[in-house]
């Protein structure tokens, strides 16, 4: 009983996938182009401009930094996010309507205001050290999403489940480790995906943030592309999806698995 | 192992509003007693706190000499069966039976043993590995069931456990419970806004309003001397007919209802009859008669036909009434005749303060 699909279906959907396939296609051919500039069809072929990241100590260490910020800010917010997200959902009749608005608020914020406030506030203001300040920052714009994703499977969890496992002699705290979290084990999968994602390619707040010595990948990039215009920039670029796409391999690997050995 | 619950004056608020009031209740050991009443009127809350998920703002519950008043929920050893069965699911079904197990630390063999025979006992012995998404909602129902009873507790509560299953089932699984409960001789609460349903399966049932209970009695005593005009017209004595004594003879007393309408009560049938009182009468228990024999006098509006019998809703000095005709004599609506109260289905209640 299959429909066939209508011609103008099949062509959308060839568009679609060619918008979304073609940046990826061009970035990639052109971090492999044997030429000093950038360019696409790539001439030749060459890993050299691979290479070539690895030989520069900025952009090492800003690789590193970037890694180390994104797994911080990440884990901050779920280390906030979920038992918010939790409350939120459980003592939804206790609680006030708004304030599960309180933590979308940094959504709504301009990332760039958000930069520059954190900067006036709490770098330069409170004099915290640099890499505290993008860790801070970084939390801050993840931890909305954190929140929301997590909420949103929270939200039709049967909390009575919940004490079944209470009366059944399951003390609270660990009942939210055997039944609540394995029940949104792939929306705390999803939000963790999405903060990492948004973290390592944050712009806006980090721009302001990054200080003498310190600076994130996305930022040293924009710092390289001012300079240079090599296709090193190409290949940094194939570096951070394959970055992201390894993390959210693992990810999805180890919780996966760990909950099935459980 | 069986025990009795005692709650004495337990009162419970949400934020500002009273759900409970001076709430007192003694089950003895191994009964099961039935919490009826309409929507809202506080059944769960009252399991909520005898389970230990809602603090009382006043007032204490003992389950034999134990205390549960303060104690946290998760050590009260109470078996709980929810209306949404709130099975685990992302555990099996011999997981979930076996949770409780778990949580007392039973060595894994034992463990095993007795999951194995609690599934044997409510016939789900080849779904163990199953997960509940994959099981009907009688079965739900009775690994429910298998996982509250399977620890052994000294007390079992139910929330509306047969509100989603279809009637046919319902019937079935609501003499299982009984049966288990029996021959466990655990004492029970059941909560349920059916009244059939918490008539067939309890030993006493507590009919509850607003917060309160009504009356705590036998099914059969509910049934037939309903203590005031709430629980009657909850089990069905529609009419409620206010009168007054004029003259006692005998057993025989004279009485008047508003409008003027008298009738002559034996004391023999009815029971004693006090100077004021509520004569309650299900339609059933007003039987239509000429115009001319004694009774309520009343003009017949729309009748129904119920297969033993007619019933009509009737117009009458003491307001409108529901009452019964032979099948033999169909009345036309309009037309004049008086209702005659038949012992065996009225009662006497207390005039209301
Ligand atoms: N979390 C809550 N916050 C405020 N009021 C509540 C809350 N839960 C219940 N109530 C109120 O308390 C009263 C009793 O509720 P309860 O759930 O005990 O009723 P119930 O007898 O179980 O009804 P039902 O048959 O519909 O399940 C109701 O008026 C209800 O509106
Ligand atoms: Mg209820």
């Amino acid at each position: 009983m299959k429909q066939p699909l209508h011609p103008a279906l099949i062509a959308f959907a060839v568009v679609v996938f060619f918008f979304l396939v073609a940046p990826l296609v061009i970035i990639l051919g052109a971090a492999v182009s044997d030429t000093t500039f950038l360019t696409f069809p790539p001439k030749g072929f060459s890993t050299r401009w691979f290479v070539k990241i690895f030989e520069m100590a900025a952009f090492r260490r800003t690789i590193v930094t970037s890694l180390e910020i994104a797994f911080l800010a990440t884990g901050l917010a779920l280390l906030f996010g979920l038992p918010a997200a939790y409350a939120l959902n459980r003592y939804r009749v206790q609680l006030p309507s708004w304030l599960s608005t309180v933590f979308v608020l940094p959504i709504l914020v301009p990332e760039i205001v958000l930069g520059f406030s954190l900067l006036k506030s709490v770098a330069v203001g409170v004099d915290m050290p640099v890499f505290a300040t993008l860790v801070a920052g970084h939390t801050l714009i993840v931890l909305p999403y954190a929140v929301r994703v997590i909420s949103a499977s929270l939200s039709s969890f049967d909390f009575s489940m919940e004490e079944a496992a209470i009366s059944l002699g399951s003390p609270p705290i660990k009942t939210f480790f055997t039944i609540v979290l394995p029940n949104v084990r792939s929306a705390v999968i999803a939000a963790f995906i999405l903060a990492f994602i948004t973290s390592i390619n944050d712009v806006s707040v980090s721009l302001f943030l990054t200080g003498p010595g310190v600076s994130t990948l996305p930022i040293q990039i924009l710092a390289h592309v001012e300079q240079f215009f090599d296709p090193v920039i190409a290949s940094v670029s194939v570096l951070l999806m394959v970055l992201t796409v390894g993390v959210m391999a693992v990810v999805e690997l180890t919780l996966g698995l760990t909950f099935l050995a459980k | 192992m069986t025990q009795p619950l005692t709650i004495e004056r337990l009162s419970a608020h949400y934020g500002k509003v009273q759900v409970l009031e001076d709430f007192s209740l003694k089950i003895e050991a191994g009964e099961l007693v039935s919490l009826l009443g309409a929507s809202g009127c506080g059944k769960t809350t009252t399991l909520r706190l005898i389970a230990g998920f809602l603090e009382p703002t006043g007032g204490t519950i003992r389950l034999g000499d134990q205390d549960l008043t303060r104690l946290p929920a998760h050590r009260r050893n109470i078996g709980l069966v929810f209306q949404n069965y709130a099975l685990f699911p992302h555990l099996t079904v011999a997981e979930n039976v076996g949770f409780g197990l778990k949580q007392r630390g039973a060595a894994v063999p034992e463990r095993a043993a007795r999951v194995a025979a609690m599934l044997e006992r409510v016939e789900l012995t080849d779904l163990g590995d199953r997960l509940p998404a994959a099981l009907s909602g009688g079965q739900r129902q009775r690994v429910a069931l298998a996982r509250a009873l399977v620890i052994e507790p000294p007390l079992l509560m139910f929330d509306e456990p047969l509100s989603n299953l279809d009637a046919k089932l319902r019937v079935g699984m609501r003499a299982e419970i009984r049966q288990m409960q029996r021959a466990n001789g655990t004492t029970s609460v059941f909560v349920t806004h059916d009244q059939e349903e918490a008539f067939s399966i309890s030993d006493r049932v507590a009919i509850m309003q607003a917060g309160r209970i009504m009356q705590f009695d036998t099914p059969e005593t509910l049934y037939s001397r309903p203590a005031n005009a709430f629980v009657a017209r909850f089990v069905g004595f529609e009419n409620l007919i206010e009168m007054r004594v004029l003259a006692r003879k005998g057993d025989l007393v004279e009485a008047e209802a508003m409008g003027g309408a008298r009738l002559t009560l034996s004391q023999v049938e009815f029971g004693a009859i006090p100077d004021a009182f509520v004569l309650g009468a299900r339609p059933e228990g007003l039987m239509v008669v000429g115009p001319d024999a004694p009774g309520i006098p009343a003009t017949l509006g729309l009748r129904s036909y119920l297969g033993r019998a007619y019933q009509y809703l009737c117009d009458s000095a003491v307001g409108p009434l529901t009452a019964q005709g032979l099948l033999g004599a169909a009345q036309e609506v309009g037309s004049a005749a008086r209702l005659q109260p038949v012992a065996a289905q009225c009662c006497i209640l207390a005039p209301e303060a």
